[in-house]
């Protein structure tokens, strides 16, 4: 990583000298490149050393974003086992349990996403045919509580067991049933929910961690993606795979 | 009850591209103009947290919210439409920019072919090349009539590129040279030389130059930091109507830029327009603004559905083919992809820009005999680096679960180690296809929604598996561990991420009783409505619609100013 990181500084000074001098951005004293106020500051991001006493926290390397806002303790854990085996441990690194995807989850439910604030959630919800969409009256939110609930009745049925208590193959039949729809949850199919829930492991294995999951930047690492920089004026070009150490949108806070 | 505000001599619906450049011809010439835009206020301040791909490509923050309006569909008449209730295969712009903020920054020219589309066909492959269910027309303008509107848009936007001699002349090149070829478009180079093809770089509204552009509205060069679609670019290197052509208008101090204003209806006597009642969208009070031309300037949907919901023009009747509004609703095809897997071989496909990639031509429009096939027009044969985002990219062989050990090992092990030879085709339009007012489903202001009836047709079937084995035959010649080709066109799924280039509904002809609008975008029905977006195309091609809105956008800039300056009266 030594060399990554080296290149990564070298990167940086030049990517914000590049692009200062192409901020000369105004016309007829209207600043169009606006990002030039916003960035002052960006690149010297040697952190400056805070003030703050940290005395009274008592673990000061514990991340106050992983709590919960949404999920019961017993929802949480449910999600946690679910998510990794949608996404588990291996060579390549964490699974989503160490990525704290539940914890994203989590706080995606408690979002506006999570009650459907920008869907079209108007007028009648007739049955699709195969190439239109699927019209779901449930709000995300209470989907995902019906899917846990769902996992546990169905193990219940199934191994006489609730969910996190099945061994990973279980778990893993349980979901193959759910991901073909063999379970009918109110309303809807086990598909359905079984849907959001990978699609919310992936997000949650690589959305910025400001999110919550992918933690400290894990699930990026893994597959070599440097997050968000400024520039890749050099690795656009480059024969050679560059491998940089992946940059989170904090380091575009400039402060 | 509405407001009624005084009278103005000119009124837009909509400020992205369109809007925007109508906004600066007219101020710029001394016209007082109210822009109307149902989305918010926008510069580049709003994009300094962009490079967020949860947010603008997932949460699709800078498109339109569907809570408000979508559209409902239906693969054909005999299905009852449903609405899109969240987004899949296409995203719809919404606020200040519209789409020409999120989008990538391809900007193309369609061919001299495509504009007289029916003629050149019929008189190279005889009258019957296609059934008469494919509602062929020419646009009523040639290709040679369009160039100098296409040069200007260029000029202003900053175009990046080179000259391509199987298409079109050019009176100017490009203003600012292509984009870096990259090491994978160097393969892709070789490999299609190989086969006596002709490659070139894409046009690219991303800068690969610092740019000065007439107006005086100077921009820096692409950082090929890899957030162009569904993003907005912080540096202002991307071509957006909110680094170029409003702050242009803004300037002139003669336009009146209204947000959270929800155009609902044109006000009308039956022949022309007399204003448009518009909605606050934050506060729910309700405007009445007079005007003596209305300018319609909404992409395609919002086109179609203001003039069904003002009953301005006739609706198009597939029974008949009469009518022209919600005509010749078309899209684009993108089956036919070969995907390239390297086991040990890394590519930095993380880096990139929306309008890097490189193409050929020799297999758009007529640029090959289509004697022997059973389609017309062809697609844009290219590699693309776009800058591959971990949520949205997770290629895996075929066979490999979507979830799992196994999911994971794969989709990590190939994060950086695919290429793609992408097919764009051409959309035909079919008189099955097209854009009417939804019979059940209303807008969060009780108007109509949209109805879609679309599906692909036998001519796009017949190309994609032309183009499929076009792709995998430069794959094959590029090189790679394994192969996957999409050999067929699956039916249109509203659910699947393919493609946003919707186009038609209100297009433009020689001839009032086939077409909406005449060359300058005029209204045939009522001449003092302007519509302006790829509403017009009465076909689309193989290419990325901006180019050809831009060009439309400056010529209809001068008809209007023409419309006003001579009181009246139709303009061809």
């Amino acid at each position: 990583m030594e060399e990554s990181e080296k290149y990564q500084l070298d990167e940086k000074g030049s990517s914000r000298r590049k692009f200062l001098r192409n901020s000369g951005v105004a016309a007829g004293g209207v600043v169009v490149g606006s990002v030039l106020g916003g960035l002052i500051g960006f690149g010297e991001k040697e952190p400056k050393e805070t003030a703050i006493n940290h005395e009274h926290a008592a673990t000061p390397a514990a991340n106050p974003n992983a709590a919960l806002m949404f999920f019961t303790p017993d929802q949480y854990q449910t999600t946690i086992a679910a998510t990794e085996r949608i996404f588990p441990a291996d060579d390549n690194g964490p699974g989503a349990a160490d990525l704290n995807v539940a914890i994203y989850i989590d706080h995606q439910l408690a979002s506006p996403w999570g009650i459907n604030a920008k869907d079209y959630m108007l007028g009648a919800f007739y049955k699709a045919e195969a190439t239109q969409q699927e019209q779901v009256r449930i709000l995300r939110k209470d989907l995902f509580l019906l899917g846990l609930k769902g996992l546990d009745d169905y193990s219940a049925k199934k191994f006489d067991s609730k969910f996190t208590s099945l061994d990973a193959q279980q778990q893993d039949e349980v979901l193959t049933d759910f991901e073909k729809g063999e379970h009918k949850l109110s309303g809807v199919s086990s598909s359905i929910f079984f849907g959001l829930l990978r699609m919310l492991t992936i997000e949650g294995a690589y959305a910025d961690p400001m999110y919550g999951g992918n933690k400290d930047m894990e699930g990026w690492a893994m597959r070599k993606f440097p997050g968000s920089r400024m520039n890749f004026n050099n690795e656009v070009v480059s024969k050679e795979f560059i491998e940089l150490e992946p940059e989170s949108l904090q380091s575009h806070m400039g402060h | 009850m509405s407001t009624k505000l005084p009278k103005v001599p000119a009124v837009i619906v909509g400020m992205g591209w369109a809007g925007g450049i109508i906004a600066a011809e007219l101020t710029k010439a001394g016209i007082p103009v109210v822009g109307l835009e149902r989305g918010k206020e926008r510069t580049t301040n709003d994009y300094l947290m962009g490079h967020d791909e949860l947010r603008f490509q997932h949460r699709t923050e800078l498109m339109q919210d569907l809570s408000k309006e979508t559209i409902t569909h239906r693969n054909n008449p005999n299905m009852r439409a449903l609405p899109m209730r969240s987004y899949g295969t296409f995203i719809v712009g919404d606020g200040v920019g519209g789409a020409g903020s999120h989008w990538n920054g391809q900007t193309y020219r369609f061919l001299p072919y495509d504009f007289e589309i029916k003629t050149l066909t019929e008189e190279k492959y005889g009258a019957n090349k296609l059934g008469p269910e494919y509602t062929l027309q020419d646009w009523g303008m040639t290709y040679d009539e369009i160039e100098p509107y296409y040069d200007t848009f260029e000029k202003m936007a900053g175009i990046s590129g080179e000259t391509v001699e199987m298409y079109g002349h050019r009176s100017n090149p490009y203003p600012t040279g292509p984009m870096v070829k990259t090491p994978t478009f160097e393969l892709f180079e070789e490999a299609t030389k190989k086969f006596g093809y002709h490659p070139y770089m894409i046009p690219s509204g991303n800068l690969s130059e610092n740019y000065t552009n007439p107006d005086g509205i100077a921009r820096g060069a692409c950082q090929y930091c890899a957030y162009c679609e569904n993003f907005g670019c912080e540096y202002g290197a991307k071509a957006d109507p909110v680094v170029t052509v409003i702050p242009v208008a803004k300037e002139t101090g003669n336009l009146d830029l209204r947000t959270h204003s929800n155009v609902t209806q044109i006000l009308n006597d039956g022949t022309k327009a007399t204003g448009v009642v518009y909605v606050n969208t934050i506060t729910g009070e309700e405007f009445e603004q007079p005007a003596d031309v209305v300018i319609v300037t909404s992409y395609v949907f919002n086109n179609v559905r203001l003039l069904l919901n003002s009953n301005i023009g006739t609706p198009y009747n597939p029974e008949t083919g009469e009518g022209s509004i919600g005509k010749n609703y078309c899209y684009q095809v993108s089956a036919g992809a070969t995907t390239l897997f390297y086991d040990d071989k890394s590519f930095n496909n993380y880096a990139g820009a929306g309008a890097l990639g490189i193409e050929i031509p020799d297999f758009a429009g007529d640029n090959f005999d289509h004697s022997d096939v059973n389609f017309i027009h062809g697609s844009g044969i290219r590699m693309t680096q776009y800058g591959n985002r971990p949520i949205a990219i997770n290629h895996t062989p075929s066979g490999t679960p979507s979830w799992g050990a196994e999911f994971k090992k794969q989709s990590i092990k190939y994060a950086n180690s695919t290429l793609q030879v992408k097919s764009q085709g051409a959309s035909i339009p079919h008189k099955d296809n097209y854009l009417d007012l939804d019979p059940e489903y209303k807008d969060a202001y009780g108007m109509p929604l949209l109805r879609m009836t679309y599906d692909y047709t036998e001519q796009d079937k017949e190309l994609v598996k032309y183009m499929a084995k076009v792709t995998r035959k430069i794959a094959e010649e590029i090189g790679a561990d394994h192969y996957e080709t999409s050999e067929e066109q699956a039916p249109f799924n509203v659910n699947v991420d393919t493609n946003t280039h919707n186009t038609g509904g209100v297009i433009m002809g020689a001839d009032p009783e086939t077409s909406a609008v005449n060359s300058y975008l005029q209204m045939w029905e009522a001449e003092n409505v302007f519509v302006i977006g790829a509403s017009a195309f009465p076909h689309n091609s193989s290419f990325n619609p901006t180019g050809t809105i831009g060009a439309l956008s400056y010529r209809a800039s001068e008809g209007i100013i023409k419309y006003l300056e001579d009181g009246g009266g139709l303009l061809v």
